[in-house]
């Protein structure tokens, strides 16, 4: 190279590019750049981020890409760099390092061999160079000879020359493994989207109406996406990420899930999540048959299927619907598939019913105690830390469906509901949860079930706190109970009688609540304790008359005064209260299913994968080579009265030294020639 | 002529003593007899694990004449405890040696007890000039590396007492592999002590041990970490047995390194300088940990992209855990350029090795701690 090509742009920037400043500069940033992608989570919802940042910021780290950092222009031009400084690295030192690696250097002057580190000056009797030969030879050295003017004869010898070797299969390894990713990496994809000819698709619609713009034909090369096909149902097609919204990948084959199992260990941890598949491949007709496990995926025309998630995939409920604005109604029952929505009209109002998921199984821990250390005793976490295995009281509490009412304001109030009855210390509940954020936990609530089951009884019970009507009979029997008890004077039989009306009407208006509101107001605050006592007494007492009432009126036989039944109106009272937080008009009863899952499959062709496991592999060898290879190179240079013996390795250690002390003995005592 | 045939190179298999071939036979005997005990439930992949570990494990005996012993000394112990149990898990808590000494959560308790009386006899040894206190403190070191090992191995039985759908490798959650991590970080130090012929610097490297121990006992104290769980279907895959382990030494090796880097920096500033060995030796240790570190940290990264292939569907998905692993490798990656290219030594690079750790820290806890994603080892 003239002195003039040094000195163009393009030379230095060839040298800055090929330069280990540079490289590391690069790994550096490439580090930084990634850990921003492990802070912030990557490819959420935008309008989470929105949410999370403001409209500003939002926007900014939108522009930089920081939502998919590692699919983001600049990232990518940073990998591209990493690759063009690690050829450019490979093409400057290559040449030399070859060089180096078929080189003796036995031409080597005696100033220089003195000048080496490790470098000694031997006196010998005679010199053979036969026995240093057969030294070199019996040692495994590979040597060149070198005959001198001056009648000195040079063995320049060497050992490990693959250590250099180790260099171009790292570096080319990088390169290689950087080729791979990049081939599976979206770029041409994210050029297509830059040019305007791919589309991401943003809105939610049926799939067959997703226009072509955001469609990619079977002749994409790779692709990672994802489908959720239900039981009986199948898929051709699977949804790729693409920033705010997502882009339809079209399959050469058609998969078919024929049912997905979950299988659970006795803690409730998930087993076995499996999908029988049949995939059908659209041109040929060709037909495979296989099970998806995770961890054992299926190849098919060089696209493997994995199993990814599940989910509910539509199950057909049948549920009871019980009016609370008019709880003297029958309940009614409807029909309806979870995962889907459905028109509602209750009094008059229309609202949206939006059925989420159907989970059959919910394993909770029923001990009750929770499994946190605070509370325990030193002795018994010893005791526990000797254990690997703790007895807990697990149990399976049943299916449970989650939906939400929206009103035709669009607000939506979120359930969860159980499905079979819950037991707790011998009585059975009904349990609903409600909440109306979904940040919010839900809140549950819990009816109780009558001898068969039913939230009949409750319904009833609650219908007659409803109906006015009815508070003079009921006002009667509790205040005639009251007398009989002896616990007001006939004098205040009026008062009392209207007393409990009262307290029966504001109970019926909102609970314990409207109750607690009032004497807040109107009771001074020294008297509060006793009257909320004295209400609460009158409460307990009519409830069971309003029972007795609610079942007359039905028609039914009263209910047997045991604490059982009392046990019953008491949960009642708390059940009809909290009903008043419950926000909907209708209480919706799951009465069964019929369960059809759904799998979550992954999908994914990575022409690349081959190129990065090869590449992995020159990599490990390269590394090993260039670590545990040790590069050493020893000259001898035979005199008539002595043998310099000198020594270096790319690697200057104390590995060397002592080398280098063993071989001078060995050298010594061979031309010493006793 | 004579002379120079004396010294002639030896190939490998003369150079081998009766002993090695004792040790190799016994390996062998060894794993023959898993192999027709377990043969019909493994599967092809793992029978090659187990054949890739025998020879690794006579390799590794031949390469190291210490593992000759300690090897079949932990398995001796763990045998002792499994024969104990009467395939009955409940004996654990009756039979006065697998209460006191051989259960899993036993033998690992007395392998944390260990570990802590040898940082604080190293650190006598080391303040006291006592060379007989420094050897007490290998022995201890030793001790508790037999303990722990023999301690997971029994684990490993334990959880096939539990339910034969339960029983895998302890190497499953955080709880197992931080005694992984003690243990390997332990016998790679005590390879090291050995060739160095140094044993001052075991103060330091212990401490980063004691402090693995110290959230161990934390763990399972406070948060009962060290029950045994299934796998969840992600983690029962063959590759769990090779890549965590590989992932453990990668690990091991920084922290040591690290240390050895703090020691580094004291004898540069004088402290402790009469003590510890000369700063050339524990930058030489110190590079050694770190080409190993990274060789096995290496494989280790490759092994989870391959398995991730098989679990997630794509070899690379830029999960937390994965990026990390990405940002430990580039950062030792640097420090091995600038040390061999550029030829840097002493204090830049003993700093470095130090944060090293911090960064190695959070890859291996930190992740877990405060980011979420593919990775199933679970929070804390
Ligand atoms: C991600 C990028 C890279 C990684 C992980 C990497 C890895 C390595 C490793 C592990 C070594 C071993 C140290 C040794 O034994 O000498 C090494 C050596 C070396 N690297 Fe890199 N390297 C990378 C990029 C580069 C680049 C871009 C250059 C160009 C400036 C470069 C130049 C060298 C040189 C000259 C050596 C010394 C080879 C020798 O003397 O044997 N490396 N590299």
């Amino acid at each position: 190279m003239t002195k003039n090509s040094r000195n163009t742009t393009l030379y230095k920037l060839y040298e800055l590019f090929s330069s280990m400043r540079f490289a590391i500069g690069l790994l550096t940033i490439l580090a930084i750049a990634s850990i921003i992608g492990t802070v912030l989570k990557q490819n959420e919802p935008y309008p989470n981020y929105a949410f999370e940042f403001g409209q500003y910021w939002f926007a900014v780290f939108e522009q930089l890409g920081l939502y998919d950092v590692y699919h983001s222009g600049w990232f990518l031009t940073i990998l591209a760099f990493l690759v063009l400084s690690t050829t450019l690295c490979i093409l400057r030192n290559g040449p030399g390092f070859i060089k180096d690696m078929k080189a003796y250097r036995e031409k080597a002057s005696d100033n220089s061999l003195a000048a080496i580190r490790h470098s000694v000056e031997l006196p010998a009797d005679k010199v053979d160079p036969d026995a240093l030969r057969a030294y070199l030879r019996g040692q495994g050295w590979r040597w060149r000879e070198h005959q001198r003017e001056d009648g000195s004869l040079v063995l320049a010898a060497k050992k490990g020359a693959a250590s250099k070797l180790g260099y171009f299969f790292a570096h080319i390894a990088l390169v290689v493994i950087c080729i791979g990713g990049l081939m599976d990496g979206n770029l041409p994809l994210k050029l297509a989207e830059m040019v305007g000819s791919v589309v991401p698709e943003t809105r939610d619609i049926p799939q067959s109406q997703i226009p072509a713009q955001s469609r990619l034909s079977t002749a994409n090369l790779s692709f990672r996406g994802n489908v959720t096909i239900a039981e009986g149902k199948s898929g051709d097609v699977v949804f790729l990420n693409a920033g705010n919204g997502y882009l339809v990948q079209e399959l050469p084959f058609t998969v078919s899930l024929k049912k997905f199992y979950v299988d659970y260990y006795s803690n409730g941890m998930p087993k076995l999540f499996a999908s029988d598949i049949v995939v059908t491949d659209k041109a040929t007709g060709k037909v495979t048959e296989a099970q998806v496990k995770v961890n054992h995926p299926l190849i098919v025309d060089g696209v493997a299927i994995y199993q990814a998630s599940f989910g509910d995939g539509g199950s057909p409920l049948s549920l009871k619907a019980w009016n609370l604005d008019a709880p003297q109604m029958q309940p009614v029952d409807i029909k309806g598939i979870s995962m889907g929505s459905q028109p509602l009209r209750a009094n008059g109002k229309d609202y949206n019913l939006e059925f989420g998921e159907l989970r059959v199984f919910n394993i909770e821990n029923m001990s009750g105690k929770s499994d946190d250390a605070a509370g325990k005793s030193l002795s018994q976490r010893m005791q526990d830390a000797r254990e690997v295995k703790h007895e807990k009281q697990l149990k399976n509490i049943g299916p449970s469906i989650s939906f939400k009412l929206r009103d035709k304001q669009g607000q939506a109030v979120e359930f969860h509901h159980y499905m079979a009855p819950i037991q707790q210390d011998g009585a059975s509940y009904l349990v609903a949860g409600v909440r109306s954020k979904v940040s919010d936990p839900f809140q549950y609530l819990r009816l109780p079930l009558d001898d068969k089951l039913s939230l009949e009884r409750f319904m009833r019970l609650r219908s007659a706190f409803m109906n006015p009507a009815l508070y003079d009979e009921i006002a009667q029997r509790t205040t005639a109970k009251a007398m009989q008890g002896s616990a007001i004077s006939p004098a205040m039989q009026q008062q009392f009688a209207g007393s409990v009306k009262w307290i029966l009407a504001r109970f019926a208006q909102g609970g314990f609540v409207a109750l607690e509101q009032f004497l807040d107001e109107k009771v001074p605050q020294d008297k509060r304790q006793a009257v909320a006592q004295t209400y609460v007494k009158i409460l307990q007492g009519a409830v069971v008359d309003v029972m007795d009432v609610a079942d007359a009126k039905a028609g039914l036989p009263p209910a047997s005064a045991d604490s059982q039944h009392y046990r019953f109106l008491l949960d009642s009272l708390v059940g009809i209260s909290a009903l008043h937080d419950y926000q909907a008009p209708v209480l919706l009863q799951l009465q069964g299913f019929d369960q059809v899952q759904a799998s979550g499959l992954q999908l994914t062709r990575s022409p690349g994968k081959n190129l990065v496991y090869l590449g992995s592999l020159m990599l490990v060898i390269g590394i090993i080579l260039m670590f545990y290879v040790r590069e050493v190179r020893l000259w001898l240079r035979c005199g008539t009265a002595s043998v310099r013996l000198a020594m270096s390795s790319n690697r200057h250690n104390r590995d060397l030294d002592e080398d280098f002390r063993r071989r001078s003995e060995a050298i010594q005592q061979l031309v010493r020639g006793k | 002529m004579e002379l120079a045939q004396s010294f002639v190179e030896q190939p490998l298999y003369k150079r081998l003593k009766p002993s090695d071939w004792l040790y190799a036979v016994l390996v062998l005997v060894a794993a023959g007899q898993a192999w027709r005990l377990y043969n019909p439930f493994m599967d092809g992949y793992e029978q090659a694990i187990l054949a890739g570990s025998a020879i690794g494990l006579v390799a590794l005996g031949w390469f190291w004449k210490s593992w000759r012993w300690f090897f079949p000394l932990s398995a001796g112990v763990a045998l002792l405890g499994i024969s104990l149990y009467h395939g009955q898990l409940a004996r654990a808590q009756t039979a006065f040696w697998l209460k006191f000494l051989l259960s899993s959560q036993s033998a690992i308790m007395w392998m944390c007890t260990l570990f802590f009386l040898a940082t604080l006899v190293y650190w006598a040894g080391l303040l006291t000039r006592s060379a007989m206190l420094s050897r007490m403190g290998s022995g201890l070191t030793w001790a508790a590396a037999v303990m722990g090992a023999a301690g997971l191995f029994v684990r490993w039985y334990e959880s096939y007492l539990i339910g034969s759908d339960v029983g895998h490798i302890p190497v499953s959650n955080l709880y197992e592999v931080f005694i992984l991590f003690t243990l390997i970080t332990a016998l790679m130090y005590l390879y090291y002590e050995a060739r160095f012929a140094t044993r001052q610097a075991g103060a330091f490297v212990l401490l980063v041990i004691s402090a693995a121990v110290g959230f161990i006992l934390w763990y399972s104290f406070d948060r009962q970490a060290h029950e045994i769980q299934p796998l969840i279907p992600a983690l029962q895959s063959w590759w769990m047995k090779i890549h965590v382990p590989a992932n453990f030494v990668g690990y091991g090796a920084f922290a040591m390194s690290a240390m050895l880097g703090v020691a580094e920096l004291l004898v540069l500033k004088g402290v402790l300088k009469d003590r510890l060995p000369s700063a050339e030796v524990l930058d030489e240790m110190m590079y050694k940990a770190i080409s190993i570190g990274f060789l096995f940290f290496t494989i280790a990264t490759i092994l989870g992209a391959m398995w991730a292939a098989d679990a997630w569907g794509g070899y690379w998905s830029w999960d937390p855990k994965e990026t990390w692993a990405l940002i430990v490798w580039l950062n030792y990656a640097a420090w091995l350029h600038i040390r061999l290219v550029k030829g840097w030594r002493g204090e830049p690079l003993a700093w470095w090795a130090v944060i090293g750790l911090l960064v190695t820290t959070f890859a291996f806890l930190g992740v877990n701690m405060y980011l979420t994603g593919l990775h199933s080892y679970g929070g804390l």
